[in-house]
């Protein structure tokens, strides 16, 4: 079945009792017992949750995995997926990735004596330079933050499987309706739901699919040890949200790839990075790989003061962090979503002073592109 | 302001921009920015909501803390805020953690190289014995759950202060209204909020709450980093429920009382424990450290099948998990809450097969008694 048409799908099997076609907002902390040693499954709202099973059995479903997992945001997602691992065990990571991962990394589980090494993983050769003894995972964003690298799954898992290692692939930026992990060797994917899954910029929320069960029985060890779930509204929010996930990808992407040609093309732009752009270095691989490009775009202008016109000066384009909803956003990743990131290693990536990150969304392509002109042209 | 007061004016529940009287729910996930060189206080919701602030503001008022922080459980709560701990530090901890605690101490914080050992609270010499070089806090329950056993704050809290480290405390089963940690010299207090705090049995919730304001930045640090902040919707219905905690917790203790009076001379219970009864060993150090001893009590049957019977046969008060609720909740902790804990520990520690643990509601205590009489038959 197609992703679309299991998205739309999400929860609707749900109240038998009623029919009702969307599930129900469980807002409640425990559940009655029928008697001594029996349970109706649901014993307490942070070990499982109808609303939020809903959505994590969708979510499971879209990925082809055993299971889902929901968390009260992307980062607690990550962060709980991370206790999978033990003191002295070394992982590598894309090294082009989101500042919140990267902060949780170095300086949180840093410090409990996990090591992050971290590599350009759109090159096998240097993730398998980066292997160590004590290596267990590797980590990958599916299309990279901000710099929008698309990593080559089939390619780094047979890395992987050869030296039994877990591959978990953050997916936000394409969701399972562009690419399915898990169906590319990944062992675990994660999302930031709060993007374009839930879709609306109006909820926080994380997102993690596992293939193997038994692996899916240890995570959910920690989800329910741990705590960090998704309440019954924001998983009722997300699951409504996902239903509109074609639809709003589908015009998501046709905008961006219109206006990353119109940037590509402007005097006042220096660079574009946008995977749809046939010279993007990843174009190919993707174009195989994926079911789309998505509709991150990231460009460069020819000085920096014009950062702060084009951030100021757009309209219908708002100035604030976060992507992936309906309404188009801009940033500036070097002092945003990026802060976290060393600089030196932001100056290798490209994420500079003239650096903007533009999630586009699902206004008219024209109107858009009128906004980027008179904030570029002032 | 009285607390009854502080618990409608308390925090900041007027919206400046409209006037409404309370605060709107933000659901949102990010804010648009004015400028590039000065970001709001607002720009991302996992740090920042407004929503959430105004729950965090109010029980940081209740507490007498500097600053609370909102997480998606209590468990949540408790894992951030152990994480300002590093590998090789040691804690403290009451033998009668509630079951979650005792599981993210003894399998993941372990495995982190943070270690516990767990001690009779109920005697500071037990407490003070078990401190090494490397310890770094003691962390309480008082009550406790579900031996209602109770520690001596004032006193823990000097002995961590002699060696110069924190003392962290559970205060679920007492909500601020009953007892407040921080002002007996305690440095953190944690809390499960879906409890008395909201008392609606409809949200998950935690928070921590501390006074000074250099810890507290440590925690939230953790808290955006880990994003285990809790969401609008539900920020919001545990401010609606913590309007009410006062008459709520005013009259689930009263029927507490009515229906602790009544078990104890009741032919097939044979212990009861409940810090309000003059018998009960903590009862002067708990009426010195709060105002009163809360809805939640245990007590032990004469048989296993007097046991399963209530359990089974109680119409009023829902056999389930969780407590503090406007429902009365009866609950089996050999199996429930502290299933995570070893068989053999648990027997150890009291937690006996013939145990049952109640949270008093608000229904009519005599309602509540003649369930209990029938059920247990």
């Amino acid at each position: 079945m197609n992703i679309g048409t299991q998205a739309v799908q999400i929860g609707l099997e749900w109240d038998t009792r009623t029919g009702a076609v969307s599930v129900p907002v469980y807002q409640t902390a425990t559940f009655r017992h029928p008697g001594l040693g029996q349970s109706t499954g649901y014993d307490y709202s942070r070990s499982g949750n109808p609303t939020r099973q809903a959505l994590e059995d969708g979510i499971a479903r879209l990925d082809g995995a055993a299971r889902g997992f929901a968390y009260s945001s992307g980062m607690a997602a990550i962060a709980n997926l991370l206790l999978l691992f033990k003191s002295g065990d070394h992982i590598i990571v894309t090294e082009d990735l989101y500042g919140g991962t990267c902060r949780l990394f170095d300086k949180v589980f840093n410090q409990f004596g996990l090591s992050f090494s971290y590599v350009d993983t759109s090159d096998t050769a240097a993730v398998r330079a980066a292997l160590q003894p004590s290596t267990k995972a590797v980590f990958v964003e599916t299309l990279t933050n901000p710099l929008l690298k698309f990593a080559d799954l089939p390619a780094i898992s047979a890395i992987c499987k050869e030296n039994r290692l877990l591959l978990i692939a953050d997916n936000t930026f394409l969701t399972p309706y562009l690419l399915r992990p898990l169906d590319q060797g990944a062992d675990i994917a994660v999302y930031s739901a709060t993007k374009y899954l839930a879709g609306h910029n109006d909820t926080v929320a994380g997102l993690v699919t596992v293939k193997a069960p038994a692996l899916a029985e240890r995570v959910y060890f920690h989800q329910n040890s741990v705590g960090a779930t998704l309440g019954p509204q924001d998983s009722w929010l997300v699951i409504r949200g996902m239903k509109t996930l074609s639809v709003r990808l589908d015009r998501h992407q046709e905008n961006a790839q219109k206006i990353a040609t119109w940037l590509a093309s402007h005097p006042r732009i220096t660079k574009v990075y946008y995977p749809g752009l046939s010279e993007h270095p990843d174009h190919d691989l993707m174009k195989r790989n994926a079911r789309g490009f998505g509709a991150m775009i990231a460009f460069e202008v020819d000085n920096h003061a014009l950062v702060e016109q084009v951030l100021l000066k757009t309209g219908l384009i708002s100035f604030a962090e976060s992507l992936g909803g309906v309404e188009s956003l801009i940033t500036f990743p070097e002092v945003q979503t990026h802060a976290d990131i060393p600089p030196e290693l932001r100056a290798r990536l490209g994420i500079n002073n003239v650096l903007l990150r533009l999630s586009v969304g699902i206004e008219d392509a024209e109107d858009l592109i009128a906004d980027l002109k008179q904030a570029l042209e002032g | 302001m009285k607390l009854a007061t502080k618990l409608i004016h308390g925090g900041p529940n007027i919206d400046q921009q409209t006037g409404a009287l309370g605060v709107p729910i933000y659901q949102i996930s990010t804010y648009r920015q004015t400028s590039v060189d000065h970001f709001s206080k607002y720009d991302y919701a996992r740090g920042d909501n407004p929503t959430r602030e105004a729950l965090e503001d109010t029980i940081a008022v209740l507490e007498g803390g500097s600053r609370c922080l909102a997480f998606a459980s209590g468990m949540a709560a408790i894992s951030t805020t152990l994480m300002i701990f590093s590998p090789g530090d040691h804690l403290v901890v009451c033998d009668d953690v509630y079951g979650g605690a005792y599981r993210v101490l003894s399998t993941i914080f372990s495995r982190m190289g943070v270690n516990s050992t767990f001690v009779d609270a109920t005697d500071l010499a037990s407490i003070e014995a078990a401190i090494r070089p490397e310890t770094k806090g003691i962390y309480l329950e008082t009550p406790s759950n579900p031996l209602l056993k109770v520690t001596d704050l004032r006193g823990a809290a000097e002995i961590a202060r002699s060696h110069g480290i924190i003392t962290l405390v559970d205060n679920t089963f007492m909500t601020p209204y009953l007892q407040r940690p921080l002002e007996l010299g305690c440095d953190i207090v944690l809390h499960s909020g879906t409890k008395f705090l909201n008392g609606h049995s409809d949200v998950i919730c935690g928070f921590a709450v501390v006074r000074d304001a250099e810890l507290g930045q440590r925690i939230r640090y953790v808290q955006n980093a880990f994003g285990t902040g809790l969401g609008p919707q539900d920020s919001f219905l545990t401010l609606r429920g913590i309007k009410t905690l006062k008459v709520r917790m005013d009259q689930s203790q009263k029927n507490t009382f009515r229906i602790v009076e009544w078990l104890k001379s009741h032919q097939r219970i044979t212990a009861l424990h409940y810090p309000g009864l003059p018998e009960h060993p903590g009862h002067t150090i708990h009426a010195a450290q709060a105002d009163g001893p809360g809805a939640v009590f245990s007590f032990e049957l004469d048989s296993f099948e007097t046991t399963k019977r209530l359990l089974e046969n109680s119409q009023l008060a829902a056999f389930a998990v969780s407590l503090g609720g406007v429902e009365s909740i009866i609950s089996y902790p050999a199996r429930m809450s502290h299933a995570s804990v070893p068989k053999e520990e648990r027997e150890r520690k009291g937690i006996k097969d013939t145990l049952v643990r109640l949270s008093v509601g608000l229904e009519d205590p005599e309602d509540l008694i003649a369930d209990l009489q029938q059920a247990m038959g």
